[in-house]
C-alpha cells in the first residue's frame, strides 16, 4: 500500500512527502490533523488505482474536515476493496503532475522505464487514448540507469516541454528510483503522480511498490512492511505459513496445486453452479504436513460448506498429499464433505489410501466440480 | 521430428542426487530418456539410479565424457542461476529449469547470457518438455500423453497436465508438450514455441494454455494470427471467474492498457483464428471443430 511503498521510497532515498500517519478510525484520522497543525491529505490505503476517481483521496484543511474526510472513506469499497485504513499527511502544493515507473518485462525479458508528462491518471487510460504520450524504454541490465539515460528518457517522454525547470532533479530521481528498484528486488515501482511543488521540489506524492516474492529471504525487513494488517485474518494466517491462498465469498474451499490449475478448478465450480470459498495453491512438492496446514486453513473459513481438492501429481506426489488429507481429516473438528481427485504422479498409491480411509473421489474435474457443488447444498450437477 | 527434445536428446541431470532430481531422473529414465550424466558437485566418480547414469562434478566434465546436449536443472533456487550459467559454458543448447522461487533479478543477466550465447533457456519455474513416445524431460507424469500431431504450449505447469490428459482421454496425442513457465522472467515465450512448431512437420494443430495477468498470450496471438493462419488452433485461459485486481500485479497491466484480464486474452486469441475453450475438457472436442482430424 501506499503509506509502505513511501517507506520504502524513504529507505532508499526516492525523495517523498512527508512522513504521514496511518489511521484506522475518523478520531484518530482527526488527532492527526491537529497533530500536524497544517492541512492535510485523507487518503485511501488499498491495494488499487483509481482511488481518486472512487472519492478515496480528500484535501482537508482542519481537523474538522479530516474526520469528515476520514468518515466518508473508511467502510468505501474501491474495486472490491474495503477501505480500512487511511494515511494522513501534509498536503503538498502541487504545481505539476507527471508519472514515472520502473518494473519487468516480460517481452524484453528485463527491465523497463515508462515515463509520461501525463501524471495523476490511470497510465493504462493514457497508454490507451494517447499512447505517444507514454515512454517506455528497454533498460540494459548490464549497464543500468544512469544519469545519461535517465535524461534521455525524461527528454523523449517531453518533460522539459511540459514545463520541468530542473531536469537534473527529477532525472537524479529516476537514478535513486532504479537504484533502490533493484537493491529491493522490486518487481514494480510506480510514482504517479510524481509532482513539482511550487516551491520547485520534485517529489513522488504516491507509491506503488510490488517486491518479488521469491527474494524476501534477502529483505527481511521488507517481509515485515509486506505482511500488511488490512488484509484478510484468514490471507495473513496463509501468508505466514507460504501458502498462497485467497479468500473469496462462496461456499465451496478449493484447493490445489498450480495456480493455473487452481484458476481453472474455480471456473469449472463456477461452471457447475458453485461459487468457490477461496482460492488456495499448495504450490509444488507439497508433503503430509502442508498438506495438513492448508486443509486445516480451508476449514477455519465458517462460509465453507464443501471441499474440493483437486490435486495434478507431478513434482507433487499423490500419495503424500492423499496421507496428509487422511491425517488432516482427522485432525478435524468440523466435518465437512469432501471430494478429492488425485491424478498424476504416485496416483495409484494415493487411490489406495483414499479409498481405505473412505473418502468421496472423482475420476475428472468436471465430476469432481459436480460432486463438491452438490454437497455444498447448492446447484446440483 | 518433434521440437526440443526426442529420440536423440542425450540429458544431463544437474542435482540429480537431490530428492526431486532423483526421482524425477528415475521417472524420465522410465520414459525412455537418454539421460547420460547426473551432475553434484563433490560426488563425480559416483552413480545414480541404480548405477545407470554417472555422476560428474561439473557439467563441463558431462559433457565430455558422455556427449550430453540438453540440461534439466533441479537444483534449489538459490543455486539455480549459477547452475544454468554453468551449463550453457559447458556448450548446452538446450536447458530446462524446473527450480521454482528464483528471484526475478538473479534471472535477468541469465537470460541475457543465454542469448548472447544463442543457447535456448525453457523455465525457470516450468514443468518441462515432452515429445511422447520418445523423450520427457522435466516433471510432466509420462502417463498423461499418448503420441500424436498436437502441438501443446502452457504458461502453467500442472494445469498443462489437466488438459494433456483431456486430449489423451478423447484420443487426440501430441507432437511435444512444452510448459514455458509463470515467472515474470522466463527464457522462452509462447511466440518462441509456436515458432517452432511451425516449423515441424510432425505438428499439424496447436493448443495454447495461458493464464491471466501479463500480455504474454495477447502477443503469441499477434505472432499467430501472421504465421499460422492455416493450422487448427485452441486455447484456454485459466482464470475467468478470477476476482479482478485481488493477485494480478499492476505490472503487466500496464504495457498495453487493457491487457492482462481473461477477456482480453480471450478476445485476442479469438481474434486470431484460435477456438477458445471454457474448460480443459471442452479441448479435444474444439480441436475437431476447428478441423483436426487427427
Amino acid at each position: 500500500m501506499e503509506y509502505q511503498g513511501k517507506d520504502v521510497f524513504r529507505r532508499v532515498g526516492v525523495p517523498t512527502t512527508p512522513q504521514g500517519r496511518v489511521a484506522r478510525t475518523a478520531e484518530e484520522a482527526a488527532a492527526f490533523a491537529a497533530e500536524f497543525g497544517a492541512p492535510v491529505m485523507i487518503k485511501a490505503q488499498v491495494l488499487t488505482g483509481g482511488r481518486g476517481k472512487a472519492g478515496g483521496v480528500k484535501y482537508c484543511p482542519d481537523p474538522a474536515a479530516a474526520r469528515a474526510a476520514a468518515e466518508a472513506i473508511l467502510g468505501l469499497d474501491i474495486k472490491g476493496h474495503v477501505v480500512r485504513l487511511v494515511l494522513v499527511e501534509p498536503a503538498s502544493d502541487i504545481d505539476a503532475e507527471f508519472y514515472l515507473s520502473l518494473l519487468h518485462d516480460r517481452v524484453s525479458k528485463g527491465y523497463k522505464v515508462i515515463a509520461s508528462v501525463e501524471g495523476g491518471v490511470e497510465i493504462e487510460q493514457v497508454a490507451r487514448e494517447t499512447p505517444d504520450k507514454v515512454v517506455q524504454h528497454d533498460l540494459d541490465p548490464t549497464k543500468g540507469l544512469d544519469l545519461a539515460t535517465a535524461r534521455h528518457v525524461l527528454f523523449s517522454a517531453g518533460f522539459p516541454e511540459a514545463g520541468f525547470p530542473d531536469e537534473d532533479q527529477a532525472a537524479a530521481l529516476l537514478v535513486k528510483l532504479y537504484e533502490g528498484f533493484v537493491a529491493t528486488d522490486a518487481t514494480l515501482f510506480e510514482v504517479n503522480p510524481l509532482i513539482r511543488t511550487k516551491d520547485g521540489r520534485i517529489i513522488a506524492l504516491d507509491a506503488k511498490v510490488s517486491i518479488d516474492g521469491n527474494a524476501l529471504f534477502r529483505h527481511p525487513d521488507l517481509a515485515a512492511l509486506d505482511s500488511s494488517d488490512d488484509g484478510d485474518a484468514l490471507e495473513a494466517k496463509a501468508k505466514a505459513q507460504g501458502l498462497q491462498y485467497v479468500k473469496l465469498d462462496g461456499e465451496i474451499g478449493v484447493l490445489g496445486n498450480g495456480a493455473g490449475l487452481v484458476m481453472s478448478t474455480l471456473d469449472v465450480v463456477s461452471q457447475a453452479g458453485g461459487r468457490a470459498a477461496d482460492f488456495l495453491d499448495i504450490g509444488g512438492g507439497a508433503d503430509a504436513e502442508r498438506m495438513t496446514e492448508a486443509l486445516s486453513l480451508v476449514l477455519s473459513d465458517p462460509q465453507v460448506r464443501s471441499v474440493l481438492v483437486n490435486i495434478f501429481g507431478g513434482i507433487t506426489r499423490g500419495d503424500e498429499v492423499a496421507r496428509g488429507l487422511i491425517e488432516a481429516r482427522s485432525l478435524q473438528e468440523r466435518d465437512v464433505p469432501m471430494v478429492v481427485r488425485i491424478v498424476g504422479t504416485n496416483f495409484e498409491e494415493a487411490a489406495r489410501l483414499l479409498q481405505e480411509a473412505a473418502f468421496e473421489t472423482a475420476g475428472s474435474l468436471d465430476e469432481a466440480a459436480a460432486k463438491a457443488v452438490a454437497a455444498s447444498g447448492g446447484a446440483a450437477a | 521430428m518433434s521440437i526440443l527434445v526426442g529420440r536423440h536428446t542425450r540429458l544431463v541431470v544437474q542435482g540429480i542426487t537431490g530428492r526431486e532430481g532423483g526421482f524425477h531422473a528415475a521417472a524420465m529414465l522410465e520414459y525412455g530418456t537418454l539421460v547420460v550424466a547426473g551432475v553434484t558437485p563433490g560426488k563425480g566418480g559416483q552413480t545414480a539410479l541404480d548405477g545407470r547414469v554417472p555422476v560428474f562434478d561439473s557439467v563441463h566434465r558431462a559433457v565430455a565424457e558422455t556427449g550430453a546436449d540438453t540440461s534439466c536443472i533441479f537444483v534449489p533456487a538459490a543455486g539455480a542461476p549459477d547452475a544454468v550459467m554453468e551449463a550453457v559454458d559447458a556448450g548446452i543448447r538446450t536447458i530446462f529449469c524446473i527450480t521454482e522461487g528464483i528471484p526475478a533479478l538473479d534471472m535477468v543477466p541469465v537470460v541475457q547470457a543465454i542469448r548472447d550465447a544463442g543457447a535456448r533457456l525453457i523455465g525457470p519455474n516450468c514443468p518441462g518438455a515432452t515429445s511422447p513416445g520418445q523423450a520427457k524431460v522435466g516433471i510432466i507424469p509420462g502417463s498423461v500423453h499418448r503420441e500424436g500431431r498436437v502441438g501443446v504450449v502452457s504458461r502453467s505447469g500442472t494445469l498443462t497436465y489437466e488438459a494433456v490428459q483431456a486430449m489423451t482421454d478423447a484420443g487426440i496425442g501430441q507432437s511435444t508438450c512444452v510448459g514455458i513457465g509463470g515467472d515474470p522472467i522466463i527464457g522462452t515465450t509462447f511466440s518462441d514455441i509456436l515458432a517452432l512448431f511451425a516449423e515441424d512437420a510432425e505438428t499439424d494443430a496447436l493448443v495454447l494454455i495461458g493464464e491471466i495477468g501479463g500480455d504474454a498470450e495477447e502477443q503469441a496471438a499477434g505472432w499467430a494470427a501472421e504465421h499460422l493462419a492455416d493450422i487448427p488452433k485452441v486455447a484456454f485461459i485459466a482464470g475467468r471467474t478470477a476476482p479482478e485486481g485481488k493477485r494480478m500485479g499492476h505490472a503487466g497491466a500496464i504495457i498495453s492498457g487493457a491487457s492482462g484480464t481473461a477477456q482480453s486474452k480471450v478476445d485476442a486469441l479469438e481474434a486470431a483464428g484460435f477456438r477458445v475453450a471454457g474448460s480443459p475438457t471442452e479441448l479435444p472436442a474444439l480441436l475437431r471443430d476447428a478441423g483436426y482430424a487427427g
